[in-house]
């Protein structure tokens, strides 16, 4: 049986994980290294505590495309252009 | 970016942001924009696979439906209502959109599906002709400019927010990063768009409700500053009692109703029959997004998977509103009737800033760039989608069939450039009249009622009545339409200045008044003409009328076969028991 072909980067599960993975990152990062603010929040670290739910979030995506891949078929209909929202032409495929 | 706000008068600006904020604002539409790119090009076989939308999860294609509907209108006017009138706002989204989301599942996708029908105006084409699909084309294509407006006077508000321009400047941008968006092709990857935005913005409202009732003491301390400041307001602000504000029935302060019996009927049939079942039945913007699916079982289901996220959007988008209207300075004494001098249109704080100012006064740098992320993307993708819709109907609907037949395509494609671009301008001009309205929310339930409850009763009238006539089609959309716009003249300020006040209704029971003034009519009108005119013979009408239309079409054989869980009627009757708790709650 020929390998199967996966969605991959373009699971939109992956997107979602990757997306808020780096914002975890980043929101963890400036609720360590930055001002807290807590004048703002109540006394919370809200930054850290936000960022790390983000980044658990987007683990269980990443996780959850990876134990469960998409398979794509082998023969994907070529998609024309969505007809309520034409703004950019698509190109047609490329032959062969 | 820091030398142009230098060169303009700018004022102070409403939020600081700092470079962490630019970053995830740049993040975000790096990923929006590169996979729009790459679905341009084709690269993968796998975006094909995904835009197509076939075989996507349930999960998919639900969030994407009820994301393509949480912008502007959901964030920023839930806010505004929220916190001008607290809890009643719950209605739109329990009494005035789960029921239609379900009935559109339910009842009307198997139609959808199995007639083929694609478009409103393509319905209206083939049930009654060009009279019916003229108005309708018509219609629609004024609405989708004036909505554009919403969006882009708050995507301008933003910007506005952001660096401090004058509003018109704001506009100006955000028009031009609205235009260059579409152009980039942020559009092609829509399904991607929508489901990653959701995301987004829950991610950025949901600490910023959180951190809001954490300052105030949680629910029961939100409940005791609420009830505290009405009774101490002034009494020529006009603010409702507590138990108004807290309590979703009868929901006085919300209709604009004095009497709590027809306050009742206001919002069940005005808001929660007129208005959503005409925005949700009738908005294929919506609708197509659950046609993508693979199945008829698929396709009705995609409404009723989104109802359950739906139900809990209020949470997201009320509080912060109740919150901002005893937390932040400007918002409570605009509520006690005063006018505090800023806001994002520069003439004054109005409640539709409520969000902005919370955001300003709760969220540390890092969380703000993703709560504002959120709302650019949000309004940015509402925006573009009102023009890209105004585009197709101006292009084919209107162009092509009434005004330049048989070009090429290429010509239809230069036309539909032009339209683009028009339609933006257009908005600018349309985004300073909503610019106007304190609370956008009484300005968008008002255009609802002109374009959306005369559309859904012709809409239901010509799907199950089979002897109605084509030119009962369109008479009635045409008195409909103009039996609202009356009603709304009448009323204290459904158009702003320019209403009269004959009828002692203001604010968001004006729109009900007027939406089901415009349903009534529609029906009468359309039955009356339909009594003296010729009907079409039932041939022409298969798949178009419910009677015409073979059974098998309408059901999937393999439905049956599946546990509870995964058909389309168990799952409507657990998310109406859901929402009956929760109004019991609330």
């Amino acid at each position: 049986m020929a390998e199967q072909h996966k969605a991959g980067a373009f699971d939109i599960r992956n997107v979602i994980g990757l997306l808020l993975a780096v914002y975890g990152v980043i929101l963890t990062l400036t609720g360590l290294f930055a001002d807290p603010e807590t004048d703002k929040t109540g006394g919370v670290d809200a930054n850290l505590w936000a960022g790390l739910a983000l980044l658990v979030v987007g683990s269980v995506f990443i996780a959850w495309a990876r134990l469960r891949p998409i398979i794509v078929p082998d023969d994907v209909e070529h998609v024309t252009d969505d007809p309520t929202r034409p703004a950019p032409r698509k190109r047609p495929p490329a032959k062969g | 970016m820091t030398q142009v706000p230098a060169a303009l008068p700018a004022a102070d600006t409403i939020i600081s942001a700092s470079w962490v904020d630019y970053l995830i604002l740049v993040i975000y539409f790096g990923f929006v924009l590169g996979i729009g790119l790459l679905a341009r090009r084709s690269v993968s076989d796998s975006v094909d696979f995904f835009l197509s939308g076939r075989s996507l999860p349930a999960w998919v294609t639900g969030l994407a439906f009820i994301s393509a509907n949480l912008g502007a209108v959901e964030i920023m006017g839930m806010s505004a209502n929220g916190a001008e009138f607290g809890i009643p706002t719950v209605h739109y989204f329990w009494v005035g959109a789960i029921p239609a989301m379900l009935f559109l599942g339910v009842v009307m996708m198997p139609f959808y599906y199995g007639s083929k029908v694609r478009s409103v105006p393509e319905f209206m084409l083939r049930r009654f002709g060009t009279g019916a699909h003229l108005v309708n084309a018509l219609s629609f294509a004024v609405a989708q400019l004036l909505i554009a407006g919403v969006n882009l006077f708050l995507l301008g508000s933003i910007v506005k927010a952001l660096l401090g321009w004058p509003l018109w400047v704001a506009l100006i941008v955000a028009a031009a990063i609205v235009l260059s968006y579409i152009t980039l092709g942020g559009l092609s990857a829509a399904i991607y768009n929508e489901v990653l935005q959701f995301f987004v913005i829950v991610a950025s409202l949901l600490p910023l409700v959180l951190i809001g009732l954490h300052r105030v003491g949680g629910y029961s301390g939100l409940q005791d500053k609420i009830t505290e400041m009405a009774s101490s307001a002034p009494a020529d602000a006009g603010v409702p009692p507590a138990e108004q504000q807290l309590e979703s029935w009868p929901g006085q302060a919300l209709s604009g109703f004095d009497n709590p019996f027809w306050s009742v009927v206001g919002i069940v049939f005005g808001l929660g029959f007129v208005l959503s079942f005409g925005y949700w039945t009738t908005n294929f913007v919506e609708v197509q997004r659950a046609m993508a699916s693979e199945s008829i079982s698929a396709a009705r289901k995609t409404p009723v998977i989104g109802a359950f996220p739906k139900m809990f959007v209020p949470f997201l988008t009320i509080f912060p509103g109740m919150i901002a209207a005893v937390l932040v300075p400007e918002i409570v004494e605009l509520k006690n009737g005063g006018s505090p001098p800023g806001g994002a249109s520069g003439d004054g704080v109005a409640y539709n800033d409520s969000l902005l100012y919370l955001m300003r006064d709760l969220l540390p740098n890092g969380l703000l760039g993703l709560a504002i992320t959120g709302l650019l993307a949000a309004f940015m993708a509402g925006m573009a989608a009102n023009v890209s819709a105004f585009n197709t109907v101006f292009s084919y609907d209107l162009w092509e069939r009434y005004i330049r037949k048989d070009r090429s395509d290429d010509y239809y494609l230069r036309i539909g450039r032009l339209a683009t671009v028009g339609a933006t301008v257009i908005a600018i001009g349309t985004a300073v009249v909503a610019s106007s309205f304190g609370n956008v929310m009484d300005y968008l339930q008002t255009l609802f009622g002109f374009f959306n409850a005369p559309l859904f009763a012709t809409f239901i009238l010509g799907m199950f009545w089979k002897r109605m006539t084509a030119t009962a089609g369109w008479t009635g959309l045409v008195s409909g339409t103009a039996s609202a716009v009356v009603v709304a003249f009448l009323s204290e300020d459904a158009f702003g200045a320019a209403s009269l006040g004959v009828i002692p209704l203001g604010g968001q029971g004006a729109a009900f008044v007027a939406a089901s003034t415009a349903f009534v009519v529609d029906i009468v009108v359309s039955v009356a003409v339909t009594m003296v005119t010729e009907p079409k013979p039932a041939s022409e009408l298969k798949g178009l009328v419910y009677s015409e239309t073979p059974k098998e079409d309408l059901v999937d054989p393999d439905e049956a076969s599946y546990p509870w869980y995964r058909r389309t009627l168990p799952l409507a009757g657990v998310a109406l028991g859901m929402v009956v708790v929760l109004n019991v709650f609330f």
